[in-house]
């Protein structure tokens, strides 16, 4: 298992959380190092996502330390958070394009929003950033002519208008063909790579993340029940991992909802 | 549990859940004024609203008001003749209008066309992530996308109000002068003398911009409020048209007992 300096770039210790009396997250602990694409993997419903939006400050965590830069996500005020996000960017499941305005003005919000630069600077910049996606010759086009993964890319340049530190990816991989998938997932790298940023994918595609991540965490029930590097993942003995990476219908995560034994279930209806 | 008790317990969460939205209601409306000030040192946000909100509602505000003119200039006529007072419907069509019908029916007809698409478009955006997307990128959803559609119903609906007053007179004009054969001399003078500015016009004007308020406040809280779902967004449409409809006849009520007392 590889070992992480201490100055990582997000450090989440002994993080809780619960959505009133569901608690989703039950102490976990991890960090993303500066320069590292981190995947954060694990089955539907435990808390994935709910980790990306307290990294984000859109959650606060019940207990722990949630940190990004150094400094306690938890403890920002509304001002000191937006200053802190305009340094991110995030990707989001569906891409969550703006559906009213053309692909050249999504990628050209955060330009607008958060800076005063004249509108031809702004207009080299956005079609720079569509560059990078393979996009630029659909700047006109409105988001719903767009397909799955060309909607992707868009909200992926979107996402990186401001030359992010940190960029994170909910799902990016999801509902994709194989063709698309592997260009989000190379486009992932790359543009990390380029930006000199660090990145946080929440997925479930183990094959193709495996392929671009420095570093994965599986996380189940609210905890990480393990982490390594690809190697270490594909090589992992643990019978999570395992379960996981081979898509096994059954193991630590029973393929059976949890009811009385088959015999009781069936005989004992019978006899009543 | 026993019947009657399982009524009196839904009865009661029925109650404290309407508090509690209320109480949310009046949350999210205090962070509106907050986060208002960007719909107006970026004018063009609150004036698109205007337009999509405003503009656009003018055809049914317009032929609405036409037809709600031409009908009061009909049924005013027949009653007045009886008691020899046709030249008077000026007077019964204006202050109808002025008073009661124009920022009524104007507010209603508001909601049901721009209210309801003001929640259509933010539940939408909620449920595709957009809002939640818009924060990520440390732009206040409340203040770019909320405040600019408030304020753009706030300033449109008085101003259909008094075009769909407008038309009305136009339109009991058309009906009594025109059709009717009521001398046109009594038809405007009566009018003038007794529809006073301060009294008639400007209490009709204070109850649109009220009616506006609510209208506006409704159809964005709903919107932003709604569940994330296609069912979730449908529900919050039809509970805008319903709320802002209730709203605005309880409004109504409230402010014609506190304007008008029989004084006058």
């Amino acid at each position: 298992m590889a070992t992480l300096p201490d100055n990582p770039l997000v450090r989440l210790q002994d993080v809780r959380f619960a959505y009133g009396e569901r608690e989703i997250l039950r102490g976990v602990n991890l960090q993303v190092r500066r320069g590292q694409v981190v995947a954060i993997m694990g089955g539907s419903g435990c808390g994935k996502t709910t980790l990306l939006r307290l990294i984000g400050g859109q959650l606060r965590a019940r207990s722990g330390l949630v940190e990004v830069g150094g400094r306690d996500v938890s403890r920002m005020g509304r001002s000191e958070l937006y200053a802190l996000r305009r340094r991110m960017g995030m990707l989001f499941q569906f891409g969550a394009l703006f559906t009213d305005v053309s692909v050249f003005d999504n990628v050209a919000f955060p330009l607008r929003e958060h800076t005063q630069l004249p509108p031809e600077l702004i207009r080299d910049l956005v079609l720079m950033k569509l560059n990078a996606v393979g996009l630029r010759g659909a700047d006109r086009l409105d988001p719903a002519e767009l397909s799955g993964g060309m909607a992707r890319r868009v909200s992926l340049a979107r996402a990186v208008a401001l030359d992010p530190m940190l960029v994170m990816y909910d799902e990016p991989f999801a509902g994709l063909d194989p063709i698309s998938l592997g260009v989000i997932g190379q486009l992932i790298r790359r543009l990390n790579d380029a930006l000199g940023a660090s990145s946080i994918l929440v997925t479930h595609d183990v094959h193709e993340s495996l392929e671009i991540v420095d570093y994965v965490y599986f996380v189940s029930d609210g905890r990480i029940v393990a982490e390594g590097t690809p190697e270490d993942i594909r090589s992992s003995r643990d019978p999570f991992v395992h379960q996981f990476v081979n898509a096994e219908a059954d193991g630590p995560v029973p393929f059976h909802y949890p009811a009385p034994p088959i015999a009781e279930g069936f005989l004992g209806r019978n006899a009543t | 549990m026993s019947g009657p008790l399982v009524v009196v317990r839904r009865l009661g969460a029925m109650v404290t859940d309407g508090i509690w939205r209320l109480g949310f209601a009046a949350r999210f409306f205090g962070l509106m004024l907050l986060y208002s000030g960007q719909s107006f040192t970026r004018l063009h946000l609150t004036i698109r609203e205007i337009y999509f909100g405003g503009v656009l509602s003018l055809l049914i505000i317009v032929v609405s008001g036409l037809f709600v003119g031409m009908v009061l200039g009909l049924q005013g006529y027949e009653t007045l003749q009886r008691f020899g007072s046709g030249d008077a419907l000026g007077v019964l069509v204006a202050l109808s209008l002025t008073r009661e019908l124009g920022p009524v029916v104007a507010g209603l007809l508001f909601a049901s066309r721009a209210g309801s698409a003001v929640t259509a478009e933010i539940g939408l955006m909620k449920a595709t992530e957009q809002l939640r997307a818009m924060d990520m990128m440390a732009v206040n959803p409340i203040a770019r996308v909320v405040a600019p559609r408030f304020w753009g119903g706030v300033i449109s609906m008085p101003l259909l109000a008094a075009i769909f007053t407008a038309m009305g007179v136009f339109g009991g004009w058309l009906i009594g002068v025109v059709f009717i054969g009521v001398d046109e001399g009594a038809f405007w003078s009566q009018m003038q003398n007794a529809v006073d500015f301060r009294y008639d016009v400007m209490n009709g004007v204070i109850k649109s911009v009220v009616f506006g308020v609510a209208v506006s406040l409704i159809a964005v809280f709903e919107g932003y409020d709604c569940t994330p779902t296609a069912e979730g967004v449908s529900r919050a449409i039809t509970r805008t048209v319903v709320s802002s409809a209730l709203a605005i006849l309880a409004l109504d009520f409230v402010l014609t007992s506190f304007m008008f007392r029989g004084t006058s």
